[in-house]
């Protein structure tokens, strides 16, 4: 069969353009094995990215009604700590009192909540550092010399909008994607799905 | 593959000729650790430590087996399962301890080893590949050790797994992702847990593959010794069998000992208590450290608390603890004197001791909280381990003037002119 058209063929450049049937099928039979390996290593990557079931769980419904002035909540979003903080008045002077410009991260308190809501400071608790819970949010926990949240891990201080002051710690404390559906009632994440 | 002089393997008993005749396996023994395999004479005793580590290996593997016949690998269970196996799984309490505290002796053997290849210029030509190849079994026991105290999901556990991982977040533009990918979610969880087991289980095994290539490459020049002259002849050599087999015999009964004290006496001296409390995700314990083991890398971790050059000190502090293991893979290029040992360099000498205890600082820091005074006493520590390596070894390579060597193993051995001691000072 094959064998025998291609003996009738001389070796070497067999063809006018110096490429071989051999050739072709050499490159065309390894690419088509590439692309299957190619596409038998996407499932056995993405296999470990997070499951359906873990991205379920990646939107929260919080009823902030019982928080009061002063007062903060942890809560559970995406399997991490997220802190619910009711400003002060004094607090948020304090934060409105800061130069942006001095800052690590620069960004207003303003910025950092929603129109209308800024007395409602909505952050992870994961320091940005190496990811440890920042303590403050609880009743008598250390809030640091800035008044906000202090990380007993490495010492990062954040300030009343839970920016980052002092320590190793990058950026500010992470303000995940949120809507006010009322004045008490918060939804949090419903981004990423 | 080995000196004209090494003995050949015959099989005087007829089965034993059968079946090399058809699966050369015992020949294959025979002129790796067996009679076949000639070497030098003045080894000391800090030539032990590689064979000893491969029985830490062993060990390793053996209770690793058979405690993840009793371990659950689920969040919900997994601290229950360890506790079921100290309880009521019978021995289970030794078992368990065995492992943990095997991980620590692995360690201890494997610095020793390192120690002993730093020291006596182990890593030159021509056994460089010897020295990556140990280079690459070292980083792939230190992503085994780091998931195996994953697994008994404690807080310790827990906050590892969640600073380890955060590691990779401080990657520029794709770290999050990266993160999210090895945790497989948005923290570690079941998840993560569970991939931790998988590879717990998986690496071992590739680290015994590697160590095949590690002793296959060994073989080729054959083993470097205290003088650092290459071997000249059959005078400078003794079969590894019966030699070597009971020096490191008697160094494997020291091991033992050892072992055996810290196991039956103090099984939770190198451990962490806060692991004996379940995983919380929303309260992190005050204090959080690595294994011993890890604290050196621990410490050129968190030596970064500022941005240099608009690089994030937490990036910088990442790039510097893996580059102080990747700087290694450099060494035998980075150390270009023609003389090996430590013995014969006498300003080596005195800057290797200072290693010695820079890296003891920085362990000790590692430890330690991370406040003043520790982290300014990294920061020192951290610079001067890579100044040692970037600067004071490649000068020292074209300014020290060495001590004259031996002619020959032999007559370092027997103590004709010129010889110096075959052992460090101490």
């Amino acid at each position: 069969m094959a064998t025998g058209e291609q003996a009738a063929v001389p070796h070497g450049d067999g063809t006018d353009d110096g490429v071989r049937r051999r050739d072709f099928i050499n490159v065309a039979a390894v690419s088509f094995a590439g692309v299957g390996a190619a596409a038998t290593l996407y499932p056995l990557v993405n296999q470990m990215n997070p499951s359906a079931d873990v991205l379920a769980l990646a939107s929260i419904d919080v009823d902030v009604s019982a928080i009061k002035e002063g007062q903060a909540i942890k809560t559970i979003f995406r399997k991490q700590p997220l802190f619910i903080r009711h400003l002060t008045a004094k607090e948020i002077a304090e934060a409105n009192a800061v130069p942006v410009s001095e800052l690590r991260d620069p960004q207003t308190l303003a910025e950092r909540t929603k129109e209308g809501h800024t007395q409602w400071l909505i952050t992870m608790g994961v320091c940005t550092h190496l990811g440890c819970v920042p303590l403050g949010a609880g009743e008598g926990e250390a809030r640091g010399e800035f008044g906000g949240y202090f990380c007993p891990c490495h010492g990062s201080s954040y300030d009343t909008a839970a920016r980052i002051r002092k320590g190793p710690a990058p950026k500010n404390l992470e303000v995940p994607e949120y809507t006010f559906k009322s004045d008490t009632q918060v939804t949090v994440g419903g981004g990423k799905a | 593959m080995s000196f004209p002089w090494a003995k050949h393997y015959e099989p005087q008993n007829p089965l034993m000729k059968w079946v090399d005749d058809r699966l050369p396996l015992p020949r294959l023994v025979y002129n790796a650790v067996g009679a076949g395999y000639p070497v030098p004479r003045n080894l000391n005793y800090f030539w032990n430590f590689g064979v000893l580590a491969g029985l830490a290996l062993v060990i390793q593997i053996v209770t690793g087996i058979v405690l993840a016949m009793h371990f659950a690998a689920n969040g919900l269970v997994a601290f229950n399962s360890v506790e079921h196996i100290m309880r009521d799984v019978n021995q289970g309490w030794l078992l368990r301890y065995a492992h943990a505290n095997g991980a620590s002796m692995f360690f201890i053997v494997v610095y020793l080893h390192i120690f002993r290849g730093l020291f006596y210029g182990s890593y030159k030509a021509p056994r460089e590949m010897v020295w990556l190849l140990g280079l690459v079994i070292f980083l792939l026991m230190m992503a085994t050790a780091f998931m195996g105290y994953v697994l008994p999901w404690g807080q310790m556990s827990f906050w590892g797994a969640k600073v380890i991982t955060g590691l990779f977040g401080a990657i520029p533009l794709v770290g999050p992702t990266i993160q999210e990918w090895l945790l497989g979610g948005f923290a570690p969880d079941n998840a993560a847990l569970n991939r931790f087991f998988s590879l717990h289980y998986l690496l071992p095994f590739v680290i015994a593959g590697v160590i095949i290539l590690h002793i296959w490459a060994l073989h080729i020049p054959g083993s470097s010794n205290p003088t650092g002259v290459e071997v000249k002849g059959p005078q400078d050599t003794v079969p590894f069998h019966p030699y070597y087999t009971a020096k490191d015999g008697f160094g494997a009964g020291v091991f033992l000992i050892i072992f055996s004290l810290l196991l039956f006496f103090a099984p939770n001296a190198l451990g962490h208590p806060d692991n004996y409390i379940p995983a919380n995700p929303l309260s992190t314990p005050a204090h959080i450290v690595p294994e011993w083991y890890f604290w050196p890398f621990y410490a050129i971790l968190r030596a970064f608390t500022v941005d240099i050059f608009g690089i994030p000190a937490k990036l910088l502090g990442v790039i510097a603890m893996f580059g102080s293991i990747i700087l290694l893979f450099f060494l035998p290029w980075l150390d270009n004197s023609p003389v090996r040992s430590g013995n014969y360099r006498p300003r080596f000498k005195q800057f290797f001791w200072i290693l010695v205890i820079d890296v003891l600082i920085l362990g000790y820091c590692g430890g330690a909280p991370a406040a003043e005074p520790y982290v300014m006493i990294s920061q020192i520590a951290a610079a001067y381990y890579f100044a040692h390596f970037l600067i004071i070894l490649p000068l020292l390579a074209k300014l020290e003037r060495t001590l004259p060597l031996p002619n020959s193993i032999t007559d370092s051995v027997l103590g004709t002119p010129n010889a110096a001691p075959s052992a460090p000072a101490h």
